[in-house]
């Protein structure tokens, strides 16, 4: 939007040396989100994070980029040898190659953890959102259902829901147990996010442009969207790249616990699982799936600290 | 939007003014207690006429506007009486689908805060261009057009370079120029400014008080200024209706009003502005304090500051008196007021 008018101001410019106002202002308009990017690209933590989001999803994305070998291919006789050249991270306690096995766990452990975020927006957004604008008995009634699943402790309530729908036993398909996987951490932390869109929804109601709307003939709908929502979505964005982090962490909690992911599926919360209990022996068949995963948290959680600190005017 | 307003039956356009605001009454109900912010306002403006409504902070001013528009919040907020009549059809009692058409293209309005009443996220052409879309249904491109002949109209320099530019790049002057392109956007009948210059500097009131009655004057429309202050409307107001405690005191043609002030508020509102000629003397003020909205005074609601006070003053609530043509004053002595200011 912005391009086109830099462009055509910069003809002007040149055009009409003598238009001195003109001349003086910025030719390039001013928003939130450009004042934020400009502060944004300034900051190596940014910078140093967005590297690597951008390794990490590639290594969702196309996890052969990295390895050619076979993550699921085992030689029981390599079982849990130690790194070498040949095996960069070692073998596991079947003797499958560790760092594929990691670069293959990329994938489960982010589309759960984005998933799972995607669901919590869009139910903790829409629930808040609804609250904060309708208030009254609606915004009640929400709030309290939402404190009602706040108060249920998160392990607690990912291995009853969980125990119950897929219990341990039990093997469903990978898109199935993935699926369950993202329910139960949506379901468990859609309340926080209610909140937190429930207050900015409240804060940016009370402002003179929403009521300015009103009197110029808006409805409920273009109220919503134009202008409750555009100027909530700073505290919003900022807590979903968090829970991006913090979703990954909780799902390799539940798959130590034997309840989230399992095999078939490839996560670093399984292969951590799964090597616990030879961390005397082979320590390299669990330090490198967690390493990937505390690097891959504090990339997300790093990212949203810098977004947030770009968009919060108070630290400008 | 047409046949919302031609409703037969109604009381039409034949007998009564454009706007008609009846015998209104808003009141708040708070924890601590219910606050009469409106206890029966009645005026009217017709097309090409500019009513001042003006009053002290509370006085109600502001809430009856916001009744007009039906941006009342309620709760806390209730109306409790009256009729607001918009072409002879009562606002109050249409359901919200026909009042959201009349808002912008029917009544519009001015906010106070400029900066604070348009959005910040969105350049200012998007949000003139917005009305056009809201209401109309024009396409992005005639749109954004429309948006950029409004802010010449408004005289916003340089329009054209300026469309996509957000509401903090512009000064305050400019920004209430964008606001009052937002509302005249769809040419309404009726446009109501809330202290449209207050958050302005005194060069800058000039320059959107002129707009303002320019605009006025070329379109035709009903204009209801509210304000506080009594400088700003000397010169573009037709008539004026004093509130206090949620009443109105005096209603007035504008210049009547100026050279004697039938009610002891308005006269005393008068004699408080500072004079060249008196320097040196000490400014007179209005002694006391505004009503309490929760405690309303018995009576007449200025009697305790009141320098006409007499007994009845404290148990009667005086009428809105007949002084002469369409001049009123509430107040039971205003002939002493009228005789004072005369002399």
């Amino acid at each position: 939007m912005s391009e086109p008018t830099v462009t055509q101001d910069l003809i002007q410019h040149t055009e009409q040396p003598t238009e001195a106002l003109a001349g003086v202002r910025s030719n390039r308009p001013r928003s939130l989100w450009r004042d934020t990017w400009d502060i944004l690209k300034r900051r190596p933590i940014f910078w140093i994070s967005l590297a690597l989001l951008v390794m990490f999803l590639l290594m969702a994305a196309f996890p052969s980029l990295f390895t050619h070998k076979d993550p699921s291919y085992a030689q029981l006789a390599k079982g849990m040898d130690p790194p070498s050249s040949e095996a960069w991270f070692g073998y596991d306690l079947q003797g499958r190659d560790v760092f594929a096995r990691t670069v293959y766990g990329a994938r489960a452990s982010i589309v759960v953890g984005v998933s799972a975020t995607l669901l919590t927006v869009l139910l903790g957004g829409v629930t808040g959102v609804l609250a904060a604008y309708y208030s009254r008995w609606l915004d009640a009634i929400i709030s309290r259902v939402g404190e009602m699943f706040l108060g249920v402790p998160y392990v607690l309530g990912g291995i009853i829901i969980l125990g119950t729908i897929a219990p341990a036993q039990t093997s469903p398909n990978e898109v199935m147990i993935m699926a369950v996987v993202v329910l139960v951490l949506a379901v468990l932390g859609w309340p926080i996010l209610m909140r937190i869109a429930r207050s900015a929804v409240i804060q940016a109601k009370h402002q003179d442009y929403v009521q300015a709307a009103r009197a110029l003939g808006a409805g409920p709908i273009r109220i919503i969207f134009k202008h409750l929502l555009p100027n909530s979505l700073a505290p919003i964005l900022v807590y979903s790249t968090i829970t991006i982090g913090s979703y990954i962490g909780a799902e390799a909690t539940l798959s130590l616990l034997g309840i989230g992911l399992r095999p078939p599926v490839i996560s670093w919360g399984i292969a951590i699982a799964d090597h616990t209990r030879y961390i005397r022996t082979g320590a390299h068949a669990m330090l490198f799936p967690a390493l990937f995963l505390s690097l891959c948290v504090l990339t997300f959680v790093m990212l949203g600290e810098a977004v947030r600190d770009a968009l919060d005017p108070k630290l400008r | 939007m047409v046949e919302v307003l031609s409703e037969p039956g109604s009381r039409g356009t034949t007998g009564g003014a454009l706007l008609e605001v009846d015998n209104l009454h808003v009141e708040f109900r708070t924890r601590a207690g219910v606050a009469k912010a409106v206890n029966g306002v009645t005026y009217t403006v017709d097309a090409g006429e500019t009513l001042a409504v003006l009053g002290e902070s509370g006085s109600g001013k502001s809430v009856t506007a916001q009744t007009i528009m039906g941006i009342l919040d309620m709760p806390p907020g209730k109306i409790t009486g009256g009729e607001i009549r918009f072409r002879g059809s009562d606002l109050l009692k249409l359901p919200e689908d026909q009042r959201r058409k009349i808002r912008g293209e029917g009544i519009s309005m001015v906010f106070q805060d400029a900066l604070s009443a348009l959005n910040p996220v969105f350049p200012v052409g998007w949000q003139i261009a917005e009305m056009f879309r809201m209401h109309r249904g024009a396409s992005r491109s005639d749109a954004k057009k429309k948006a950029v002949e409004l802010m010449d109209r408004v005289r916003i320099p340089g329009a054209k370079d300026r469309v996509n530019d957000f509401p903090h790049q512009f000064s305050g002057g400019m920004r209430q120029r964008i606001m009052i392109a937002m509302a005249i956007a769809l040419d309404p009948e009726i446009l109501i400014a809330d202290e449209p210059t207050t958050a302005l500097d005194v060069t800058v009131q000039a320059q959107i008080m002129g707009l303002l009655a320019e605009l006025q004057r070329d379109s035709n429309m009903g204009l209801i200024l509210i304000t506080h202050d009594l400088g700003v409307v000397a010169d573009v107001a037709d008539k004026i209706a004093v509130m206090y405690g949620g009443r109105i005191v005096e209603n007035a043609p504008v210049h009547d009003l100026y050279r004697n002030p039938a009610h002891p508020y308005s006269k005393g509102l008068l004699e408080s502005i500072p004079r060249v000629d008196l320097k040196g003397q000490e400014l007179y003020a209005i002694k006391g304090t505004p009503p309490n909205l929760l405690d309303m005074p018995t009576g007449c609601a200025f009697h305790p500051r009141c320098p006409y006070k007499r007994d009845n003053c404290v148990t009667d609530v005086p009428p809105l008196n007949t002084v002469s043509g369409t001049r009123g004053s509430a107040c039971h002595y205003w002939r002493e007021v009228i005789d004072d200011s005369a002399s």
